[in-house]
């Protein structure tokens, strides 16, 4: 089939793998006795939807990362953006509800003696509003950035750091309580989404649902990109910046392009996963956070489609568990992953397998050829001056 | 993205020359009218007999134009462009053409006052030993570095200092590295996708098509080059000698007026060298190309010009026999 050939079916199958999941873990957790074998609890949907946004961030990550070689320390940055415009639209349906019973002011705003709402909260009442925010802030962010630092050419370990910078710089910004976004505590006490309590399983099983299809779609999307002869110039930028120029090719435009793509991806990663955390501070601007994401990558595989995700899953399962046996020793244990991946996977999972894969095959055609049944003109000398 | 086409704008002139024919262009001045709107007019009588008289159509004729404005400041403008497109006339059937280039690195001239002319449809060949400066003339053609001084034009009056590497490549100059630069985790087929003349714009390469036309110019190149059969490969799994006619391949299919081929055959056998000589005596039928080599039997293989650098300036020109016999050069590559 043309599909199949457009992605590979390994691609198929967790776009495919996704979708049901989208479908079958609400049904077993909201009409499954909890008695029964396959039935979900309720404190695992969130969590697990939680996972696919951090899938969602490393593929985001991936994009500019494994395909066009821009190693971005700050990608947790445009992550609570996009957390953030979502939490500026549930503060404001908490209305009167609040501790201080403002219909207009959140309640840190009461608090801090604030008399009317900052003119850049305006409009996140409104869910449409909030959602094109959760894209074009990130997008903005990302693409300003990325205009200056790719034009000037800054390429290598000093674009790495001038993105550890941004994202610090946001930290400290959005940590003052003059900023308006709830200073150290950031968004919190949500009371419902679009109407929908949501605290209640049902909301939790829709948003899960919900971020599992924006991941098929963002796989999707990125596999459009990265297939296309736009994709093929990201890796020839990745692997040979200098030649793209010299056939006529701005990579700062290819740069750009991919890095304001991936910065609104990860910004709808970022509103997904408040909602089900019930929480946004400025803690997700931490450095650490977006060194994480780097790693999630770099364990699946750069440069796939399914690293990231099988990357993202792995190491937050591996979190969750490690921090609920031995708490003392994640830390030691994630560094000593990347250490090891580093060093003896230097091609994430999925890198890896498909390199044993395409050597195995390799070196099957080569044994067969050997036995007579090779294909022809592979041997043939290429330099005979012909005619 | 828009902005890539916005900055890949040039002046209406240079733009013109782009959208000429393939092949070796004709000899003509694009001009731009004096409000700029790119009307464009053959500066050569042919197209208006009436108006220009018989000897005018030489290529030399002052330029015939109505003075559209009387405010001062358009007719002083109007005044230093024809300066400047006289002075082109001397540049006119010249395709590249340096004068006087300085170029110094904290203190080191590495081009000093080189002057040098590339006819159109001219093969040439540049030595000269280490350090005579020729990398960094090529850098200077192709934008990656900017003079200190002096002219560098293409194409009669394109001034090559005002560009960056992208443009100067889309203007058609197209430029071989001394070591083989190829995207190694593409197949052969694809590098040659890739440097295919075009448009260069981010949207346009996200929902590009592959049509026959595009096709068929892949064949001709890999035809051309020797590749055919290795077109699904990668081009890391090449040889050294493969990955050099790959790259020429790419440069052939940016279909550029001027190739600048930086040493071609360095590690090449001499079966693969005397091959490379056939590939680009075979490109320099329809196009100019200017190789630095060092390999002196090479340089006699081509049988073109030759030009000998030394410390950043011309030293000898003309037939190898002849410069070969020079005795400055002489003692330049050997008299140390």
């Amino acid at each position: 089939m043309l599909l199949a050939r457009f992605l590979g079916p390994r691609v198929w199958i967790l776009i495919a793998a996704l979708l049901l999941a989208a479908v079958l873990v609400p049904m077993a957790n909201l009409y499954l006795s909890p008695s029964h074998p396959l039935h979900v609890p309720s404190y695992m949907v969130p969590l697990l939807g939680k996972y696919v946004c951090y899938a969602l961030l490393a593929l985001a990550l991936d994009l500019v990362w494994g395909y066009v070689g821009i190693l971005s320390l700050g990608h947790g940055a445009f992550f609570a953006l996009g957390g953030y415009a979502m939490g500026m639209y549930l503060m404001r349906q908490i209305g009167a509800r609040g501790v201080y019973g403002n219909p207009e002011l959140p309640d840190f705003m009461v608090f801090l003696n604030w008399k009317e709402l900052p003119w850049y909260w305006y409009g996140f009442d409104q869910f449409w509003f909030a959602a094109i925010m959760v894209m074009l802030v990130p997008g903005l962010l990302g693409f300003v950035f990325g205009y200056f630092a790719f034009r000037s050419r800054v390429t290598g370990v000093y674009l790495s750091i001038i993105t550890q910078a941004m994202t610090y710089a946001l930290l400290l910004a959005f940590f003052r309580n003059d900023m308006g976004f709830g200073g150290n505590n950031g968004l919190t006490d949500f009371k419902d989404i679009l109407g929908f309590p949501i605290q209640a399983d049902s909301t939790r099983a829709g948003l899960f649902a919900a971020s599992c299809i924006a991941l098929a779609i963002a796989v999707l999307i990125v596999g459009w990109i990265t297939r296309s002869k736009l994709g093929k110039l990201m890796v020839a930028v990745r692997d040979a910046e200098s030649r793209t120029r010299f056939i006529g090719w701005r990579p700062e435009y290819v740069k750009l392009f991919a890095f304001t793509v991936s910065a609104v991806m990860a910004g709808i990663a970022g509103a997904l996963y408040v909602p089900q955390v019930g929480i946004i501070n400025p803690g997700e601007f931490a450095p650490v956070n977006s060194i994480e994401i780097v790693v999630w990558a770099a364990v699946g595989g750069r440069g796939t489609l399914l690293g990231p995700v099988i990357g993202a899953l792995l190491v937050n399962y591996g979190k969750t568990y490690f921090t609920a046996v031995a708490p003392e020793f994640w830390l030691f244990f994630l560094g000593g992953l990347f250490v090891f991946v580093t060093l003896l996977l230097p091609r994430g999972i999925i890198g890896t397998i498909d390199y044993g894969w395409e050597t195995w095959r390799s070196r099957r055609r080569a044994s067969r050829e050997e036995k007579g049944e090779s294909d022809d003109g592979e041997g043939q000398p290429l330099a005979s001056p012909a005619e | 993205m828009a902005e890539a086409d916005v900055t890949n704008r040039k002046p209406q002139d240079e733009v013109q020359a782009l959208f000429e024919p393939q092949g070796v262009r004709e000899e003509q001045t694009p001009r731009t009218d004096a409000e700029g709107h790119g009307e464009r007019r053959p500066a050569a009588a042919p197209a208006s007999p009436e108006s220009a008289p018989p000897q005018a159509e030489a290529a030399l004729a002052p330029i015939e134009e109505p003075v559209v404005s009387p405010h001062p400041y358009a007719t002083k403008l109007r005044e230093q462009r024809l300066a400047k497109e006289a002075s082109g006339h001397a540049r006119r059937d010249t395709l590249l053409y340096l004068d006087g280039v300085n170029k110094s690195f904290d203190g080191f001239k590495a081009i000093n006052k080189l002057s040098l002319v590339v006819a159109r449809g001219e093969m040439r060949a540049i030595i000269g030993p280490n350090g005579a400066g020729k990398t960094t003339m090529m850098d200077i053609i192709t934008g990656k570095t900017r003079p200190d001084s002096g002219e560098v034009f293409f194409n009669g009056d394109v001034d090559l200092t005002h560009h960056d590497e992208a443009a100067i490549a889309s203007m058609g100059i197209g430029r071989k590295f001394q070591k083989p630069t190829v995207f190694e985790s593409h197949t052969v087929e694809d590098n040659i996708r890739l440097s295919l003349a075009g448009p260069r714009s981010v949207l346009e390469a996200l929902f590009h098509r592959k049509d026959q036309a595009e096709r068929d110019r892949i064949d001709a190149i890999l035809e051309t080059t020797r590749l055919t059969e290795k077109r699904k490969l990668l081009a890391a799994s090449l040889s050294h000698g493969q990955k050099q006619w790959l790259e020429i391949g790419m440069l052939l299919a940016q279909d550029p007026e001027l190739l600048l081929v930086d040493e071609p055959v360095a590690g090449m056998t001499d079966a693969e060298t005397e091959e490379t000589a056939r590939l680009l005596r075979e490109i320099a039928r329809t196009r100019s190309v200017v190789v630095v080599e060092h390999d002196m039997s090479f340089v006699r293989e081509l049988g073109v010009k030759v030009t000998c650098l030394h410390e950043g300036s011309v030293l000898a020109e003309g037939p190898l026999d002849q410069v070969s016999a020079d005795p400055k050069v002489i003692e330049v590559y050997l008299g140390r």
